[in-house]
């Protein structure tokens, strides 16, 4: 560790303006600081400061993700040799699952890393931990077999149109791995939608077992296949077809439960979404008006992107609500409007994706009725006494 | 107890090294300092020159502003220097102590005392900055009359001196005197909070003339901006005043017996102190006399108050004005390998993120390390955590970067002081200066206003 800081430490001026490396300031930093916490000491404020950083935070998200992303590797496999028919052990199915994986991960992070630093380098901050995560919820979202110019075409899009330009992590208006997803399905419905796409070399096509359907459960059901559904069990584990990590959805609510243990992800949030999610899967139950309204609303919870939506996107905290009564409204909202758009809408299968970026939209919406509560109270406050001061 | 207000949100951070209960005796130094910049706002005049005699109560320097404000000198002996720092701004007035002497300022009956005669006696005798007021936490304007004026019995910073201890019989007289003298000052009432979570001394508690309040839970709950918020709050146009404990028994002083004498029992603790304990001493000593000799070695950080808001004076410093503490922790000027990443048996935070979140250890030794580089606001909810006031910290902080007075206004910039926010400030992922941003509002605030 010494020498490496030594090298570090005899590196640094290439680096520093008017070094030979100039340009690369940021990356240099980025790494540096990824390698080694900064030597800063306080200089003004708080003379101590908590151990946690934007990193540590980043990271205990990331690993609450990994349950998800493991799950979503060996699921890749299993849906594959599945759709083959080919034998296979669990350990076989992993390692397809990983090598299929682990290209999308790369493309995204280089992708975006690579954005994040010029950014960096031209408004001269240090690079900013946020695309950590984002990197790693965009290949979770998306459908196994989307071609890689089409993920990184998409990642760009998300990093500097969702978030660069309005200033970096910490600015945005809109969750950054849902744009993402969201310049896929309306750009290439082909490849987000349909059959085909969740099942590793479905697309191709090439020796699939006669009659056999890759549809997800949402698009089961658009199709009224009601009886082709998978048990609630299965869809709880995750053996279904899907975007790579949205279909376990126990291994989210084991991120969900690291999220909520270390505080990191807001419980208010989640239990907002699912508790919309319930109310308006129960809405439906009684109105009952077609076997998709019938479908029992436990089932809404535990299919397509519902779970791993109201854990890992919606509780971003940047594109949420920021005040705590709002986080309430605004996951509620995004768990009804989700069932809304998945039973409703035709042309959606479905809706968490857009329920989401439309709250995202209404979120500062939401805080400013919170604030303004909060200033009749002083408001009101100040009349009582002004009253009883006249006395 | 009736009628205790238990504080829920809020943190108290165990720092290792607090002072026993024992009194080491009372220091003196040959050099005390007074610093405007404990001050905040104030633009200094200086009455005197380096050379001139001085005694305990001789005015030193006066508000800019408000010329009636004085500053005296602690203690008898020569004005030595004045030091300063950029664009030639005073930081502190160096005295040369000799001798023992005082300015007599005639002793005065209280009840026999109208108000404004007790204004002008603090005023001339230096020991009007005792009394700060809200909005703005700054000195008290001498022509407001408040409508309630707080003392806050407790102090929950870390390392933060007992007061029940401090607080013993010998004093009690003064201490009621001085009781009785701001309670001439308000047409309201004079609030005592206690902590509510041990026994209250006697002193404390059998305190007459005053509205006995009890509070208890983590800090900030002894921050009198916490009590001010919760049993008076301060609207658009009030002002609450207030006073820190051991100041009463000054004021008390003064009238008794016409001396300005700013006395008071300090807790010398933290990591980095052999031995921490109590001292009494007067207001700007040197810090060198109360620690020169009680540190261990190492590069340390000498703080005048607690960690929080206290400010970096060094060995070289004098006691703040308003400090009744000094904390020595050590500096944390090195590079930790993939700091963040580890499991963190040893390291503290707020957040559960770290292992050390579930095997609690009972004390820390914690040194000033930023432990992480300036970012953005990303996380939202963490604040609200450590606020315990019906206050929004982030639309509040944002209002005041975005310089929109009205929003300001509107969030409650009237009731805060930088040290309600001295905890967002610890538990900031983002390592952003809290404080120094509700100290830009405040300023602006006041330049708006006025």
């Amino acid at each position: 560790m010494k020498s490496l800081r030594k090298k570090i430490d005899r590196l640094k001026p290439h680096f520093s303006e008017g070094g030979r490396f100039e340009k690369l300031r940021s990356v240099f930093e980025g790494f540096e600081s990824f390698l080694f916490v900064p030597d800063t000491v306080t200089s003004r404020g708080a003379h101590i400061r908590d151990s946690i950083d934007l990193k540590r935070t980043m990271t205990v998200v990331i690993i609450a993700l990994v349950p998800a992303m493991l799950f979503g590797m060996w699921n890749t496999g299993f849906q594959h040799f599945r759709s083959t028919g080919v034998e296979a052990s669990f350990l076989q199915m992993f390692l397809f699952g990983f090598i299929k994986l682990l290209p999308l991960i790369i493309v995204t992070y280089v992708t975006g890393l690579g954005i994040e630093f010029i950014a960096a380098q031209i408004r001269g901050h240090e690079i900013n931990e946020g695309f950590l995560v984002t990197g790693l919820l965009i290949p979770l979202i998306v459908p196994i077999d989307i071609p890689l110019w089409m993920l990184a075409l998409a990642t760009a899009f998300a990093v500097i149109l969702g978030k660069e330009v309005f200033g970096g992590t910490g600015m945005n208006v809109f969750n950054p791995a849902l744009l993402a997803r969201a310049f896929l399905f309306f750009s290439y419905p082909g490849w987000m939608s349909g059959d085909r796409v969740w099942i590793e070399g479905l697309t191709e096509g090439k020796n699939v077992v006669d009659g056999f359907s890759g549809a997800t459960p949402l698009g089961l059901l658009m199709q009224n296949q009601t009886d082709a559904l998978p048990s609630l069990k299965e869809m709880f584990i995750g053996t279904i077809p899907g975007s790579v990590g949205e279909t376990s959805t126990l291994a989210i609510l084991i991120g969900a439960a690291i999220l909520i243990i270390t505080g990191i992800g807001s419980w208010k949030i989640m239990t907002g979404v699912f508790a919309g999610g319930i109310v308006m899967g129960l809405l439906f139950n009684l109105i009952g008006a077609n076997q998709y309204m019938e479908l029992p609303f436990y089932y809404h919870l535990v299919m397509g992107g519902f779970a791993f939506g109201a854990v890992f996107m919606a509780t971003d905290p940047v594109t949420a609500s920021q005040t705590e009564t709002g986080k309430w409204i605004y996951g509620f909202l995004i768990g009804l409007l989700s069932i809304f758009i998945r039973v409703i809408n035709p042309a959606y299968p479905e809706g968490v994706m857009l329920a989401i970026l439309l709250m995202n939209a209404f979120a500062p919406l939401i805080d400013y009725y919170v604030v303004q509560a909060n200033i009749k109270r002083r408001l009101k406050r100040a009349r009582v006494s002004l009253n009883t001061g006249a006395k | 107890m009736a009628g205790i207000y238990k504080i829920k949100k809020g943190f108290d951070i165990n720092l290792s090294g607090k002072a026993r209960s024992v009194i080491g005796g009372e220091l003196t130094a040959e050099y005390y300092g007074v610093r405007p910049p404990d001050f905040p706002g104030l633009i200094p005049r200086m009455s005197l020159k380096p050379g001139d005699r001085v005694k305990a109560g001789t005015t030193i320097f006066t508000d800019k502003k408000k010329p009636e404000i004085r500053f005296a000198s602690p203690v008898s002996g020569i004005l030595k220097a004045v030091n300063r720092g950029e664009q030639r701004r005073i930081l502190e007035v160096v005295i040369e102590r000799d001798g023992d002497e005082y300015e007599d300022f005639g002793k005065a009956d209280p009840s026999k005392t109208t108000r404004d005669e007790i204004k002008q006696k603090l005023l001339l005798a230096g020991l009007w900055p005792v009394i700060r007021q809200r909005p703005y936490h700054i000195i008290a304007n001498p022509a407001d009359t408040p409508k309630s004026v707080f003392i806050s019995g407790f102090d929950t910073a870390p390392l933060a001196p007992d007061m029940n201890f401090i607080m013993d019989n010998s004093n009690a007289h003064l201490f009621q005197t001085g009781l009785n003298i701001l309670a001439r000052l308000t047409d309201g009432k004079v609030h005592l909070v206690l902590n509510g979570a041990c026994e209250p001394s006697p002193v404390l508690k059998n305190a007459a003339n005053v509205e006995i309040t009890y509070f208890s839970g983590p800090h900030p709950a002894g921050n009198v901006g916490v009590h001010i918020h919760h049993l008076d709050p301060v609207n658009k146009g009030e002002v609450v005043w207030y006073v820190n404990l051991q100041d009463v028994i000054a004021i008390g002083r003064l009238f008794e017996e016409g001396v300005y004498c700013h006395d008071r029992i300090i807790a010398l603790a933290g990591s980095e102190v052999i031995d921490p304990q109590y001292y009494k001493v007067r207001s700007g000593i040197a810090v060198k006399a109360i620690a020169g000799s009680k540190l261990r070695e190492g590069d340390v950080r000498i703080i005048s108050g607690n960690v929080l808001t206290g400010s970096n004076t060094g060995i070289d410093g004098f006691l703040g004005f308003y400090d009744s503490l000094i904390t020595v922790i050590p500096e944390g000027k090195y590079f930790e390998f993939f700091g963040w990443a580890k499991p963190g048996l040893k390291k503290y935070s707020f957040s559960k993120t770290f292992l050390s979140s579930f095997f609690r250890k009972k004390e820390y030794r914690l040194d000033t390390n930023m432990h992480g580089g300036r970012r953005a606001f990303v996380l939202t909810g963490l604040y609200e955590k450590v606020v315990p006031m019906d206050i929004l910290p982030m639309q509040l902080f944002k209002a005041i970067i975005a310089e929109d007075i009205d929003a300001m206004e509107n969030l409650g910039i009237y009731e805060v002081a930088e040290e309600d926010f001295a905890l967002c400030e610890f538990v900031c992922p983002s390592k952003i200066d809290i404080q120094a941003i509700i100290r830009q509002g405040i300023d602006l605030m006041i330049r708006e206003m006025s």
